[in-house]
């Protein structure tokens, strides 16, 4: 294996320092995705003009007063692709969305390029981030720099991968069920789910509004909280924003972890786990507990129930929020069309995938007139009871530890076939996105040679604690400075 | 609320009761849209250019509520007695149209921002109550323009300038009995809603539109008949026409022993019919949930007291308070408190220090008419309050006479010049100086001596003649009585025996 690529601090650090220009680092970057893209195709597409335009606005500022420019001012990234991107297409990893060309940028986006970090391009993901894998991507199927046989994870899976094959050292994913820890995991980086209100989820094509949560997917838990810091905080373009000024998690950092109380779920280790991923599990609590944190076992008794309930009202939410692909005002749509019913029936038939057919039709059902009360309340009230369990938990604890994944990144179309094999890899992550609070996954060490995650969960509102843990996790191992092997994953 | 007074027979259907609740939607008179920064008014703009990304629909926009809708709403409720909940939420209502972006409407299901309020209204003199269910907030759609007949048509275009608009949903009870209840009840939303400034109430337009639910049973029973939604009714009276065809419609088929189905039925105003527009079992189902992307709304109470307090006075009240305070008839309260604007306008010629009663006269006939035939409204009419109590004032002083004061009037809306001011500068006002007059008395009876002869022998008619002679040589302005009286005075008769 091979040393990680710098960091986006080391980065930054370079660019204040007159080491090297933001122009230098994007054109690097591309073409370090040209030579190595074409075989991880974590990008579906990239803004290299774009690039560098704000690549050399980077550079004034950074001429102009290194001191005062921002940490993330001319480090280069790129973002999920259901983020919009003013006049860069934006397809959700969707047919029905080919050739949108929003005229906004998401706020998240927008922050970030506000705090000098340059966009390189779009990343592949699951189609309208529904899935575990980044298989059910319209487009391409990214392969995971640890092994290009396998799948990097979903939905932010192209996020993942793009940090994980040393192409940009940060992105951004979003997160409903897991999909930014999950991927993050699977490839051995850092990915970060604030809580739930803290970044803004304008101009983020929603799956699930009441769940999605934008966040940052980078090499160390450093710069996953620099770009969370540039991107939290209230949007009065998101009535869901919370209005409260976002705690600096920079400063509480580097803060000790001795004296925490660390809950460890009984139901999580209950659960089908790879015996790599518990022994990688069982390793990490023995790193914290010699770090000076106390680490005691916690009940969440509804898991079980969660992953049903998440089924039932993240579709539910999808299927409304996809209503508006009608084929009308952007999208390739149905020309020809006779009727406007062929028009819907032909838009929405051909321009969606299986798996977003398959969850639109559960959604709809859970809704419907008659089942309502069986499905989506029964769902909610269940929702308030896991966020109980956790209101409960976080009584006695400050934080809660966890593998992120049950298993470690499997073969390609290995579990395609059969959705609930694939719902099961949220089975550890989607409580968090029900209950709204924070949660990180950090690299724990390796099983069979794949990487394996530690999940950190906080309170709702404590996302520089749940930092905290993991940047002392981090310090205190060398996963994190492990990358994948690079002669491998290039062309 | 009220006990409801008896029943009046409907036409020909009398032995069936009519039992009907009104649904009104209004568009509020708001600066933006209900969720997006565009203008709520889109009257003459070209199609599709006042959107936005948000009113469009496009992906990853969100929605944020507009505080102003809000309160214009809760404004409403609390003119309708409503309650006021702490606790409201926005629910999404799903189904597909080309007209709705998003493909679903943002409204509210079950918490909405007030219910059990009551309106109360006039029909035929008699004072009634109707209750309301419910006021909420939602989005208006856009629009369709379909190339000739809906059924024909080759394409549709459509047109999102109005999808947005804030739309407030009046949810009537079942209390109406009748087609002239039913229009009397919108007639008087209508007047309170434009009392409290929360619409312009155009109903050509769209700004206020009415649908409605009607059953029928036989007189005397308490149990509900079949229900039917009528749609698409522009106006106060096609909201009468389109119910009583709807009444006669079920009564025939109840007279027939035939069923009546439960089905939304559209108004048609040039056939001056309902039609079918849709079944029961082409009812759609709306999914309705939580609209995940607006938190739930708690109000305040101090909002809620705030909106209360700035409540202006209420159509009724106004009405009874113009009759105790300043003497006018019933019948003129009720046309001078037909919108604010009309009583605003009359309560201030009497604070002016016009007499109420010469006022009300003076505005509900001469200057209403001026009005109309210059197609203004009152407020329009360039004539300020103070300018028609100053001319009031010169007939209540005698200074001038009626008919000129009428011609006055008409100058001053013709030209919007100050009447009262122009009789000063014409020297307009009556001649009643007794010596001015006595001379032109004389002349006249020089000129005409046998009229004051005839007089003097008995004829009554003479004397008319002689007071029109003086009236012609001062152009109208002699004092007609003071006229009389001087020639009574220089041709006295014998007294008789
Ligand atoms: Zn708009």
């Amino acid at each position: 294996m091979s040393a990680a690529e710098p960091t986006a601090a080391e980065l930054g650090r370079r660019l204040r320092a007159g080491e090297v220009s933001a122009r230098q680092l994007t054109e690097a970057a591309l073409a370090r995705i040209s030579a190595r893209d074409g075989r991880l195709r974590a990008f579906l597409r990239t803004s290299p003009e774009r690039a560098l335009v704000a690549a050399d606005a980077a550079d004034r500022r950074l001429r102009e007063d290194p001191g005062a420019a921002p940490p993330l001012c001319g480090v280069p990234m790129a973002v999920k692709d259901v983020l919009c991107t003013e006049g860069v297409e934006t397809t959700a990893g969707s047919r029905i969305l080919e050739g949108f060309v929003p005229p906004y940028t998401a706020t998240a986006v927008a922050r970030l390029e506000a705090a000098g970090a340059i966009c390189l391009g779009k990343l592949n993901c699951d189609e309208f981030a529904m899935g575990s894998s980044t298989e059910n991507s319209a487009y391409q199927t990214t392969a995971n720099p640890w092994d290009l046989q396998r799948v990097p994870g979903g939905s932010s899976g192209g996020s993942a991968a793009a940090v994980a094959g040393g192409l940009v050292p940060i992105t951004l994913g979003t997160d409903t069920g897991g999909s930014i820890r999950q991927p993050a995991a699977l490839c051995g980086t850092v990915g970060f789910k604030p809580t739930y209100g803290r970044v803004s989820r304008y101009g983020l094509i929603a799956f699930a509004s009441s769940l999605d949560q934008v966040g940052p997917l980078a090499r160390s838990v450093e710069d996953a909280a620099m770009a969370y810091a540039a991107v939290a905080g209230h949007d009065p373009l998101d009535a869901t924003s919370l209005p409260e000024p976002v705690p600096d998690p920079m400063g509480t950092l580097r803060g000790p972890v001795r004296g925490l109380r660390l809950g460890v779920p009984h139901e999580y280790l209950a659960q089908d786990l790879e015996p790599g991923v518990r022994a990688a599990f069982d390793a990490a609590c023995v790193v914290l507990t010699d770090l000076g944190a106390e680490l005691v076992e916690v009940h969440l008794p509804h898991t079980d129930l969660a992953l049903a309930a998440y089924y039932v009202l993240a579709p539910a939410e999808a299927s409304s929020n996809l209503a508006r692909m009608d084929g009308l005002r952007f999208g390739p749509g149905a020309p020809g069309s006779r009727t406007l019913r062929e028009a819907y029936q032909r838009t929405r038939h051909d321009g969606f995938g299986p798996e977003v057919r398959r969850r639109v039709m559960l959604g709809t059902y859970a809704l419907s007139s008659g089942y309502y009360d069986a499905y989506y309340r029964r769902a909610q009230q269940v929702r308030t009871l896991v966020a109980r369990d956790f209101t409960q938990a976080f009584a006695t604890v400050d934080a809660i530890v966890s593998p992120t994944s049950p298993t470690v990144a499997f073969p390609l179309g290995a579990r395609t076939r059969d959705p609930l094999a694939m719902y099961a890899c949220d089975i550890l992550t989607l409580p968090c996105n029900l209950a709204g609070i924070p949660g990180i996954s950090v690299p724990a060490g390796f099983s069979e040679g794949l990487p394996v995650g530690l999940q950190v969960l906080a309170p709702a509102g404590e996302d520089a604690r749940c930092l905290r843990v993991a940047a002392s996790y981090e310090a205190a191992t060398s996963w994190a400075a492990t990358g994948p092997p690079l002669e491998e994953a290039a062309v | 609320m009220t006990a409801l007074p008896a029943v009046a027979p409907v036409g020909r259907a009398a032995e069936f009761e009519a039992v009907i609740g009104l649904e009104v939607h209004v568009q509020l008179l708001t600066r933006t849209k209900m969720f997006c920064g565009c203008a709520a008014t889109y009257l003459g703009l070209p199609p599709n250019s006042n959107t936005c990304p948000v009113c469009l629909g496009l992906p990853g926009t969100l929605p944020v509520i507009n505080q102003e809708a809000v309160a214009l709403t809760l404004r409403t409720a609390l003119a309708l007695q409503c309650e006021i909940p702490k606790f409201s939420k926005f629910d999404r209502k799903n189904y597909f149209y080309p007209d709705l972006p998003k493909g679903y409407q943002i409204s509210q299901y079950d918490l909405p921002l007030s219910q059990r309020g009551w309106l109360e209204f006039e029909v035929a003199g008699v004072e009634r109550a109707a209750g309301i269910t419910r006021v909420h907030l939602e989005e208006d759609a856009g629009k369709l323009l379909h190339e000739g007949e809906l059924g024909s048509a080759d394409h549709s275009l459509v047109d999102l300038n109005r999808a947005g608009v804030p739309l407030m949903e009046v949810v009537g009870e079942p209390d109406l009995r009748s087609p002239a209840e039913a229009r009397a009840y919108v007639t008087a939303l209508r007047q309170l809603l434009m009392y409290i400034g929360v619409t312009d109430g155009n109903m050509e337009e769209g700004s206020l539109r009415c649908d409605a639910n009607i059953s029928l049973r036989p007189a005397g029973s308490q149990a509900l008949g079949v229900k039917v939604e009528v749609k698409n009714m522009n106006s106060f009276r096609s909201v009468q026409r389109a119910l009583e065809f709807e009444i006669e419609r079920q009564a025939g088929l109840l007279r027939a022993g035939e069923p009546v189905e439960q089905a939304t039925r559209g108004w048609s105003e040039p056939e001056g019919r309902t039609v079918p527009q849709r079944s029961k079992e082409e009812a759609e189902d709306y999914r309705y949930f939580p609209e995940p992307d607006l938190p739930p709304l708690v109000i305040a109470r101090e909002q809620v007291e705030a909106i209360r307090s700035a409540l202006p006075e209420l159509p009724r009240a106004r009405r009874l308070r113009l009759q105790q305070d300043h003497g006018v008839s019933a019948a003129e309260a009720h046309l001078l408190t037909a919108r604010a604007p009309e009583a605003d306008y009359f309560e201030a010629v009497v604070a002016a220090g016009a007499p109420p009663k010469l006022a009300a006269t003076w505005q509900l006939n001469e200057l209403a008419g001026l009005c109309q035939r210059h197609h203004r409204p009152l407020e329009a009419s360039g004539l300020a309050p103070e300018r028609l109590a100053a001319l009031l004032s010169l007939v209540e002083a005698g200074t001038i006479n009626g008919g000129t004061a009428k011609e006055l009037l008409a100058e001053g809306i013709e030209t919007g010049a100050d009447p009262a001011r122009l009789a000063g500068e014409r020297q307009l006002s009556q001649v009643s100086d007794a010596a001015a007059l006595t001379a032109i008395v004389e002349e006249v009876l020089q000129a005409q001596p046998r009229a004051g002869r005839d007089f003097q022998a008995g004829n009554d008619r003479a004397l008319g003649a002689l007071v029109g002679a003086v009236m012609a040589r001062t152009r109208g302005r002699a004092n007609a009585r003071l006229v009389d009286r001087l020639l009574r005075e220089r041709l006295p008769r014998d007294p008789g025996p």
